[in-house]
């Protein structure tokens, strides 16, 4: 039988490092061993991916959706079913780092390419990422890098990629920036077709030679006669870099920190992580697979339960995740999909290229109602595949007093640690209720209600909130 | 709450999808109208006509009642430059009044902001539909998005809820659970302040329903609905000064003519009701409502719809308007389009900028950012 605190902090990884397990599947996680299953976490390769040729002939619409919630809800449907957790959760790290929005694209299907390059390249070597969302055709278009051409450059793209994307406000001057922006010169994509009468067209990288600035330039100390492959790699070299992605890591994958725009001003949460994070950049040549394997096994990480704000995503997709309500192919993601951005997380529109503003920030009164209604409307549907999992977990052991149900209820649904003014209203609202017994089919369904109604409760509470 | 000094009160509804222009006010005489829209037009004998150039389709007759009573003002040929054919831009422009850059800010939000500087009052600012439109989104300003003011509340989604006995008792804990705890950490403690706003705002706002009667009655479809929860808020008084709500979808690329006339036939039909509640609650004297579209469509329709296009029209209505035409229809003329489309000819903004001033009494210049031409139908 697994200690207590080993399953608490499985299911912190899972939610951290994913988008949460049921409470049933943990206890075989925690025999698999800690370290063993981040390590899984860290090679979504060796798990099956989604079918997409499978997925596309059940659910037709996903396929180069052109207008959301459509294009959202293919992504929702991966963070929901997918084998390889990690894959999803960094594709949606970089989104947040790397915003790009439709608002400005308004070419979902460019949009659903980018984040399959994240899935594909999100694990990978820093640098090789940033020279893969150099070429990423939405972004070339949201920082008008097609618009930057030898002679008459657009700094938008330069601009955003060393005070965003990896250096952050302080650490380059602004000749860097217009320095950068001559390197990617002539990195633009093919000619936009008209959307009418054909449909739309996928845009293509183009290198185009003619329009690229090939005198020498002076970036970041160094002169030559760079291209953008050499601005990421003269980046990724700079001390400023591990530094900052660390940051963000940390915000992401660990605590709430203040947003982007802040930190050339505020200091880190846990300055020691930073260094432990910065040390684990060098050691693997910026390699964000070993530093996130650094991450995970940390003790900062794993003190960390409940230290963050859960993300609409993360809110929506983990509630269904533990209810089994959206498990294969089948309608219904559009709906979630949008139930994130009416939480305030449309995905692939971010309000702009510095991302959400996530922790507090997530939370007003509009938004904190339909995070409670969503969740207490899935948590308490006693009907639903893994709301009956619980219950039936919550069965098996008999009859419960108040306190026993409680407690049962918390473990059930993470298990989960809670506040004493919640644990004390919990407590409160089942004493209300009486003993739960299972004998006859009236006491069953009396006793399955308060279960129900308790998970209601817990879903709604402020601990909820926390992932 | 009511307040004895009558304060203005905007209602913003916006045609969600890009609206035709040349089918909503119809240049029914222009042999230009008929030549590029020998499909998708509003045939003579369905027209309402103002004069002998333009005219209504005869399924807004209850607008075209208000535009004879000089109560309802057409804004022509409304837009910005360099309008982009895409919905996403287009709206999100019209929405943070940043045509040149990414805006993060609503200029609803600044609206709100400006009339309630300390966040008072939760409902300044309410909205009616799924989510907050990015016209709302500021960070720090409160407003309240109400989907259905009948079920709106904490719970309202919980199927397992069987009486309004269990329905309190349930709300009781959960006030509970949110009530301040000292040492808690300021997360926690916001989140908590958060929940009761949350609460205490539904609690408000439910009060509405409860005081609200009338003779009037509504048709029954989403937007006549929707006018419906706006009217009992603003009865209510509870001091809202923003009510945001949309309808559409008016993208009609595709079998235009019997989508067209549904939207305009529910919308012409909510608003009339909307606005005789108010006469019949004698509350309408301090309401102004307007209409805009993202973009208009097309000069030349494609067979059976209308594509993405420039130039739109917004309407101004309410007792306190000067009804009427403002600013000239575009010219069909082909040497005068930019693309095929009408060029806009009024800027938006000057559109915001005059209900934000003469009709709000703000300062207009921080909200649409910059100064634009105004006019004079308030």
């Amino acid at each position: 039988m697994p200690q207590r605190q080993d399953i608490a902090l499985m299911a912190h990884l899972m939610r951290r490092a994913g988008f949460g397990e049921p409470r049933g599947s943990l206890d075989a996680r925690v025999a698999q061993g800690y370290e063993a299953v981040v390590e899984e976490l860290l090679h979504p390769e060796d798990r099956p991916a989604i079918n997409d040729e499978l997925m596309y002939r059940i659910l037709p619409g996903y396929e180069g959706a052109l207008a959301p919630p459509i294009n959202q809800a293919d992504w929702v449907f991966r963070m929901v079913n997918t084998q390889r957790p990690l894959e999803e959760k960094v594709a949606l790290f970089w989104h947040q780092m790397f915003a790009t929005s439709n608002a400005k694209v308004d070419n979902p299907p460019e949009l659903t390419r980018q984040i399959a390059m994240f899935r594909e390249h999100g694990l990978g070597k820093y640098r090789d990422l940033l020279v893969e969302l150099a070429k990423s055709p939405a972004m070339i278009f949201w920082l008008d890098n097609h618009g930057n051409h030898d002679g008459a450059i657009n700094e938008n793209w330069g601009r955003e990629l060393l005070e965003l994307f990896s250096l952050g406000v302080g650490n380059y001057t602004e000749g860097d920036i217009q320095n950068a922006a001559r390197a990617f010169t002539g990195w633009s994509i093919a000619p936009k077709i008209p959307r009418n009468p054909l449909g739309r067209f996928y845009w293509n990288f183009e290198y185009k030679p003619e329009d690229h600035d090939d005198d020498e330039k002076t970036f970041l100390g160094q002169t030559g006669n760079f291209n953008g492959e050499d601005i990421m790699g003269i980046i990724v070299d700079q001390p400023a870099s591990p530094r900052f992605l660390a940051r963000h890591l940390y915000r992401f994958f660990v605590a709430d920190e203040p947003h982007v725009s802040e930190w050339n001003v505020t200091p880190p949460v846990d300055p020691d992580a930073i260094e432990i994070l910065v040390d684990a950049y060098s050691e693997s040549q910026g390699d964000i697979r070993s530093i996130l394997r650094v991450l995970f096994n940390s003790e900062f990480f794993k003190n960390s339960q409940f230290a963050r704000v859960k993300s609409p995503a993360e809110l929506v997709v983990g509630t269904v995740r533990i209810a089994g309500n959206y498990e294969g192919f089948r309608p219904g993601f559009n709906n979630l999909a949008l139930e994130c951005g009416w939480q305030g997380q449309e995905l692939l529109n971010p309000p702009s290229v510095d991302g959400w503003h996530t922790g507090q920030a997530w939370i007003d009164a509009g938004a904190l109602m339909r995070r409670v209604n969503f969740a207490a409307g899935v948590l308490g549907d006693i009907s639903l595949p893994g709301v009956r999992a619980m219950i039936d977990r919550v069965k098996s052991q008999g009859n419960l007093s108040p306190q026993a149900l409680v407690a049962a209820c918390l473990d059930a649904l993470g298990p989960l640690e809670v506040s004493d003014t919640t644990l004390r209203e919990l407590l409160t609202h089942a004493l209300k209720g009486g003993e739960l017994a299972w004998g006859t089919p009236e006491e069953t369904s009396d006793s399955e209600d308060k279960v129900g109604k308790m998970l209601t409760l817990i879903a709604a509470s402020r601990d909820y909130q926390f992932a | 709450m009511a307040s004895t000094k009558k304060d203005p009160v905007l209602v913003i509804l916006q045609l969600t999808g890009a609206n035709d222009y040349l089918n909503t006010i119809v240049p029914y005489t222009n042999p230009l109208y008929w030549d590029n829209r020998p499909k998708v037009n509003i045939p003579e004998e369905l027209v309402v006509p103002i004069d002998d150039e333009l005219a209504f389709r005869s399924d807004m007759e209850p607008l075209k009642n208000l535009y004879d009573q000089d109560k309802l003002a057409i804004i022509n040929g409304i837009g910005f430059e360099n309008s982009p054919r895409s919905h996403f831009r287009a709206m999100d422009i019209w929405h943070t009044c940043e045509p040149d850059r990414i805006g993060t800010e609503g200029w609803v939000g600044k609206v709100i902001r400006d009339l309630d500087p300390s966040g008072e009052n939760v409902l300044k600012g309410v909205n009616f539909g799924q989510g907050l439109p990015r016209a709302m989104t500021m960070r720090g300003v409160p407003v309240t998005s109400v989907n259905h003011l009948a079920t709106y509340g904490v719970f309202s989604s919980v199927s397992g809820i069987k009486s309004a006995e269990e329905r309190t008792q349930l709300l009781d804990s959960f006030a509970r659970m949110y009530a301040p705890a000292i040492g808690t950490g300021p997360t926690m403690e916001y989140l908590g302040q958060t929940g009761l706003d949350a609460l205490r705002g539904a609690d408000i706002i439910k009060t509405a329903p409860q005081q609200y009667s009338s003779t009037v009655e509504y048709p029954t479809n989403a937007i006549a609905t929707s006018l419906k929860d706006v009217a009992q808020v603003h009865l209510a008084g509870l001091g809202t000064q923003v009510f945001y709500t949309s309808h559409g979808p008016f993208d009609t690329h595709f079998n235009q003519g019997g989508s067209h006339t549904k939207l305009w036939q529910d919308i012409s039909g909510a608003v009339d009701s909307f606005f005789a509640d108010l006469r019949e609650h004698d509350a309408g004297d301090n309401v102004v409502m307007m209409l805009f579209s993202e973009f208009g469509r097309r000069v030349r329709d494609n067979g059976t719809g209308t594509d993405h296009g420039a130039a739109g029209v917004a309407f101004v209505i309410g007792d306190q308007v000067k009804g009427g035409m403002y600013g000239a229809y575009p010219s069909l003329k082909p040497g005068d389009l930019t693309q095929g489309d009408l060029a806009p000819s009024y800027d938006f903004r000057g559109l915001y900028s005059t209900l934000v001033d003469r009709w709000l009494g703000l300062d207009a210049v921080p909200i649409v950012s910059g100064k634009f031409e105004q006019m004079a139908f308030v």
